[in-house]
């Protein structure tokens, strides 16, 4: 089916959450993964959200926009009329936020913010802010406006695999800290929504060793959180070049001459060397390629894409992910 | 390199770059090297290294200490490698036992608190590799120490990491949860402002009120640990300023790392640390120089066409594909040579396959050493 066949509010069946967290190894492309797939998501009118919460401005980066505040703002529209708006969470305003909504305190909270007891709270208690990070990305993915979602999808660009697990099992830092109070409650109903089918936890990695074990071990532990996993998701594969022929260095030297080319030994030898450098990679990768498909995770592949991602890079991940190419 | 791992006034060797570009396959490759071709008694500190490589250098647990690395050929050279792993957590609880009785140590590990800021402050990682260098560097028994660093996306991230605790040790918040501990005053919070009484009943509804009492506790235990910490970061600091030191920065040939590496090397100079070269780490090079890819991809196209050669044609394509890469590469280094250009530069080429053993890091540190 295509996205812009769809009838509104209903969710893409091969993307059925709402919210989709986005992971994998550092540099692996969760950004650019995470923007093509709100993008996706946007297709046929639809309005997406695209969250950060590691305060890096990754999504500015990539968009060509100044810094963000902490405001959802539109960042790209599709075509048929879809939008993607984008929000960088901040911690400190996010807490303040949150404290303003239980005890209104106005004036008093911008006091404590000066005081340094915001940004005191979030350092020394990572779990605390982790809790009101992800506490954000839930209220938006549940917000309605007259019973209706103002978010077709919400899309989590997360922490590294490294920090994964404790990123969403907020409920176990909390408890550490927080015996009773709004906050337990608060973690308690974040950790409902990201253990229940409304999420879906999505791991980018490439076809190299660490990369590839961090998708495994980060894979083992989120299934041992009850956390559901989406997709395995394999960023900038290449297509095979070599079709499979044995290479030797005499028919190299044939096909040189044949093709005009000098045939002196350093040239055969050269090639030959890179040949079968590159056979050993491509080996290595169809063996990581297997590693992956073993997880039994839907997987997905996209294509490195040569001169970096601009929006219309982003357009082709997003109709890859969506398979609407 | 060869000249630096050779010269006994280097002490200290600092391998940093942004993440995953090879800084702890440098560390290891260069102290192997240094043990086995220069005789030299080397510790390598590795910091989180991939598990196969770990199991190759006969770290299989995380114990803190280092261990000897055996079945290296160092027997000629008389050298010696061992190595380690650092394990943060148990690093922080070393320095809180170092400058606290056993009672009080006690109570701080079991504070709700420490816990969580020993295993996840961000910067923790950070300020306990600088520790436990310092500590390594005081028991003067190795005749050359090379350091990894953690894997944070900046290679700032370490210089500023335990400036960063030190500020936060200092931070008002922290003087004002202590006041009333040091003005001896019987309610936790009686001598304070209004707006932080106002704080704290904030906190007493959000988090419980357990929470205030492990908080002022933790803070309290830690203060008489500040004055220690705060001198050891400055002392280590020092250590890096020295003459002793080396820094090396790691980059892969990919914009973000070589930007990421001149932001570093500006700042290695301000802070006056001694920058000794650039390693740029998995560089693509042809060993066909004479075939341009141009040339390489029109004669697989007419191969293609013509039929036969097939495997010629892949060979063919596989070098245009190369070298083209290695043109992007040069073009993006140039970036960081341009600006430093007189700051020395080795190339280590990318290995097929991942470096996990020791034969491997031979390799490396082989290409480490090409002059
Ligand atoms: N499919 C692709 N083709 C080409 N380049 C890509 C592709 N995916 C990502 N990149 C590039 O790789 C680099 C890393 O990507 P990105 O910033 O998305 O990774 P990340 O996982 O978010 O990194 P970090 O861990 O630093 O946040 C960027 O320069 C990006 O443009
Ligand atoms: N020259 C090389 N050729 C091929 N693979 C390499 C090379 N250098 C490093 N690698 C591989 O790249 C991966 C990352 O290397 P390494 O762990 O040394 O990086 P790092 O900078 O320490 O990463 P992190 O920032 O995560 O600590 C490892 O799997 C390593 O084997
Ligand atoms: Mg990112
Ligand atoms: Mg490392």
């Amino acid at each position: 089916m295509r996205a812009s066949e769809q009838i509104p509010g209903q969710v893409n069946p091969a993307w059925p959450a709402r919210l989709h967290v986005v992971t994998g190894k550092g540099g692996t492309g969760k950004t650019t993964v995470a923007a093509a797939l709100a993008l996706g998501l946007a297709a046929g009118g639809r309005r997406t959200l695209l969250v950060e919460v590691e305060g890096r401005q990754g999504i500015a980066e990539l968009f060509g926009l100044g810094p963000l505040p902490y405001e959802e703002r539109r960042v790209a529209g599709t075509p048929d009329g879809g939008e993607v708006r984008a929000l960088a969470v901040d911690a400190e305003l996010a807490l303040l936020e949150y404290l303003d909504m239980f005890y209104k305190l106005g004036a008093a909270g911008r006091a404590l913010r000066k005081f340094g007891a915001i940004d005191f709270a979030t350092t020394i208690a990572p779990g605390l802010r982790d809790v009101l990070l992800t506490g954000k990305v839930k209220e938006a993915t549940t917000r309605t406006v007259d019973r209706r979602r103002v978010y077709h999808a919400v899309v989590l660009d997360a922490p590294p695999t490294g920090r994964i697990g404790r990123f969403l099992n907020v409920t176990a830092e909390t408890a550490r800290l927080a015996k009773v109070g709004p906050i337990k409650t608060q973690s308690e109903n974040v950790a409902t929504l990201l253990r229940s089918p409304m999420t879906a936890v999505h791991v980018v990695t490439l076809l190299e060793e660490m990369p590839v074990q961090e998708t495994v071990d980060a894979i083992a532990d989120l299934d041992a959180l009850g956390i559901p996993i989406g997709k395995v998701i394999v960023n900038a594969t290449r297509p095979p070049l070599l079709t499979g022929t044995k290479v030797n260095q005499a028919e190299l030297r044939r096909g040189l001459a044949a093709a005009g080319l000098a045939t002196d030994r350093a040239t055969v030898s050269g090639l030959y060397a890179e040949a079968k450098a590159y056979l050993t990679r491509h080996e290595l990768e169809e063996s990581l390629r297997v590693e992956l498909a073993e997880l039994g995770e839907p997987m997905v592949e996209l294509p490195l894409l040569p001169g970096g991602v601009d929006r219309a890079a982003l357009d082709t991940l997003a109709a890859e992910l969506l398979g609407t190419q | 390199m060869d000249r630096i791992l050779a010269d006994p006034g280097v002490r200290i060797v600092v391998c940093c770059g942004s993440g995953g570009v090879g800084k702890t396959t440098t560390a290891a490759a260069l102290a192997l090297r240094a043990a086995e071709r220069h005789g030299r008694r080397t510790v390598v500190l590795t910091i989180d290294p991939a598990r196969r490589l770990a199991q190759s250098l006969g770290l299989t647990e995380l114990d803190n200490t280092p261990r000897q690395v055996k079945g290296i050929e160092a027997d000629e050279s008389g050298g010696e490698l061992h190595a380690m792993m650092l394990d943060m957590k148990r690093t922080f609880d070393e320095v809180v036992l170092a400058h606290t009785d056993p009672t009080r140590a006690a109570e701080i590990f079991a504070n709700p608190f420490y816990q969580a800021m020993s295993s996840t402050f961000s910067g923790t990682q950070e300020y306990m590799a600088m520790e436990k260098l310092g500590q390594l560097h005081a028991r003067g028994e190795w005749d050359l120490i090379v350091v990894d660093t953690p894997p944070s996306r900046s290679a700032l991230d370490f210089l500023d990491a335990p400036a960063r605790l030190s500020r936060f040790l200092d931070g008002r918040m922290l003087r004002l949860l202590l006041a009333p501990a040091r003005a001896g005053g019987r309610s936790m919070f009686s001598l304070v402002t209004a707006s932080f009484g106002m704080f704290s009943r904030v906190v007493q509804k959000v988090l419980g009120a357990q929470l205030l009492t492990d908080l002022s506790g933790f803070v309290a235990a830690l203060d008489s640990m500040f004055g220690g910490f705060r001198q050891r970061a400055e002392q280590t600091y020092r250590i890096l300023q020295a003459r002793e030191t080396a820094f090396l920065l790691v980059a892969a040939p990919e914009p973000d790392a070589v930007r990421e590496a001149a932001y570093f090397a500006g700042r290695l100079g301000e802070e006056r640390m001694p920058l000794a070269g650039l390693v740029l780490n998995r560089v693509h090079r042809t060993t066909a120089e004479g075939l341009s890819a141009e040339r390489s991809r029109a004669a697989a196209e007419e191969l293609e066409r013509s039929g036969g050669f097939g495997a010629a044609a892949d060979a063919l394509r596989v070098h245009a594909a190369l070298a083209e890469q290695a043109t992007r590469e040069r073009r993006v280094a140039a970036v960081f040579t341009d600006a430093y250009p007189a700051v020395p530069t080795v190339e280590v080429a990318a290995q097929p396959a991942d470096v996990h053993d020791v034969d491997g890091l031979r390799t490396v540190g082989d290409a480490l050493s090409q002059p």
